[in-house]
């Protein structure tokens, strides 16, 4: 077998792009992301996104957007971005003194 | 082994399983795509439609039994019947042929069931208005699932162009039966049960003739050829799928899970 071959850059005709689903369990609630799929167009991915993510009456909306469109943080950057994060914990808001009627905060 | 029950022919219950029983059917036929289909999404998909034409089966074979008055339940009605007391449209127990076939069937039969379950939704009887407004909402999704398909396919390479043709010139032959009159027809319009078929002629042409149009597909010429499902002569395939549904129950009467 020639491995020595690069493989072409051309995405081939039989693969459909992939989507990332959204869906929003009840009015009021955020969209969540809860897996993605393969589909021609928009309509399809929506159609289909219904009949495999909300067949347990887990939805009320769908969102799809195509996974090539949503930009990432680079892995990377993981220490520079999210470390120093770890030693500021005044940055949660735990040292204010409570009345005792607040419960439950 | 468990022997037919005997079913009285009963013009209410005879109009009610031929919607249960062309529901029932092709629900059947649609199950046998399980792990078939062409991508998993549709697999998914295709069986969804399928469970939701089974639930539409069981509500009305067990209102159908209800108003047959020999004890007879939904499980009765779906397993123990000879091939001559089914009395679905001819069209659904035709095997279930390619992606394009199918898509195409179930294009056809959903905009039929749609039009059936928005005019039953007003029907005299309470129970059947009742499972018509929760089964219109199901007909109108497995409508325009099926229909985008068609569109896609007719529509789209020479390969799947000419598999939808092919499959519109056969199924359409079996369309004319679902219009014709008959005393069944006729009197559950005299009482208010539901509409004649031959009423929903016009409106499932229109809406066949807008898809096929989107498809790009030519809506084919009318033909003198009749099937006769509805009253309970059925094509050779049923008994076949029958044998497939029946047979565990006739085996191990009243098995269950």
């Amino acid at each position: 077998m020639d491995n020595t071959k690069e493989p072409t850059s051309a995405t081939p005709a039989t693969e459909w792009p992939l989507w990332e689903i959204f869906v929003r369990s009840r009015a009021g609630l955020d969209h969540k992301h809860c897996g993605s799929l393969h589909a021609a167009d928009p309509k399809m991915a929506i159609q289909l996104a219904r009949d495999v993510y909300t067949r347990r009456q887990e939805g009320s909306s769908i969102w799809v957007v195509r996974s090539d469109q949503i930009v990432a943080s680079d892995p990377g950057d993981k220490g520079m971005y999210f470390d120093p994060m770890e030693d500021k914990v005044y940055r949660h808001p735990t040292f204010y003194q409570l009345p005792d009627a607040v419960d439950h905060m | 082994m468990q022997s037919s029950i005997r079913l009285e022919r009963d013009p209410a219950v005879q109009y009610l399983l031929r919607i249960g029983d062309t529901c029932l059917i092709l629900g059947q036929r649609l199950a046998e795509w399980c792990g078939h289909a062409p991508i998993l999404e549709e697999d998914i998909a295709l069986t969804n439609m399928a469970l939701d034409l089974v639930g539409q089966a069981r509500a009305l074979l067990t209102h159908a039994g209800r108003i047959e008055g020999q004890g007879h339940d939904e499980d009765h009605l779906a397993f123990l019947r000879d091939e001559r007391d089914y009395f679905n449209v001819t069209m659904v127990e035709l095997p279930r042929g390619d992606f394009a076939f199918t898509v195409l069937r179930n294009v056809m039969v959903a905009t039929l069931l749609k039009l059936l379950w928005e005019r039953l939704a007003d029907s005299s009887d309470a129970e059947l208005a009742a499972i018509a407004g929760k089964a219109v909402k199901e007909a109108r999704y497995h409508q325009q699932h099926a229909a985008d398909w068609v569109v896609r396919l007719g529509d789209g390479t020479a390969e799947s162009r000419r598999r939808t043709e092919s499959a519109l010139k056969q199924l359409w032959l079996y369309t004319a039966e679902w219009f014709e009159s008959d005393p069944v027809d006729e009197q559950a319009q005299a009482n208010g049960l539901g509409p004649r078929w031959a009423d929903l002629r016009e409106p499932w042409q229109a809406e066949m003739a807008a898809i096929l149009d989107d498809a790009t597909l030519a809506t084919p010429a009318d033909s003198a050829f009749r099937s006769t499902g509805k009253s309970g002569l059925h094509s050779e395939h049923m008994g076949f799928i029958l044998t497939t549904m029946q047979h565990l129950q006739r085996s191990f009467p009243g098995g269950v899970w």
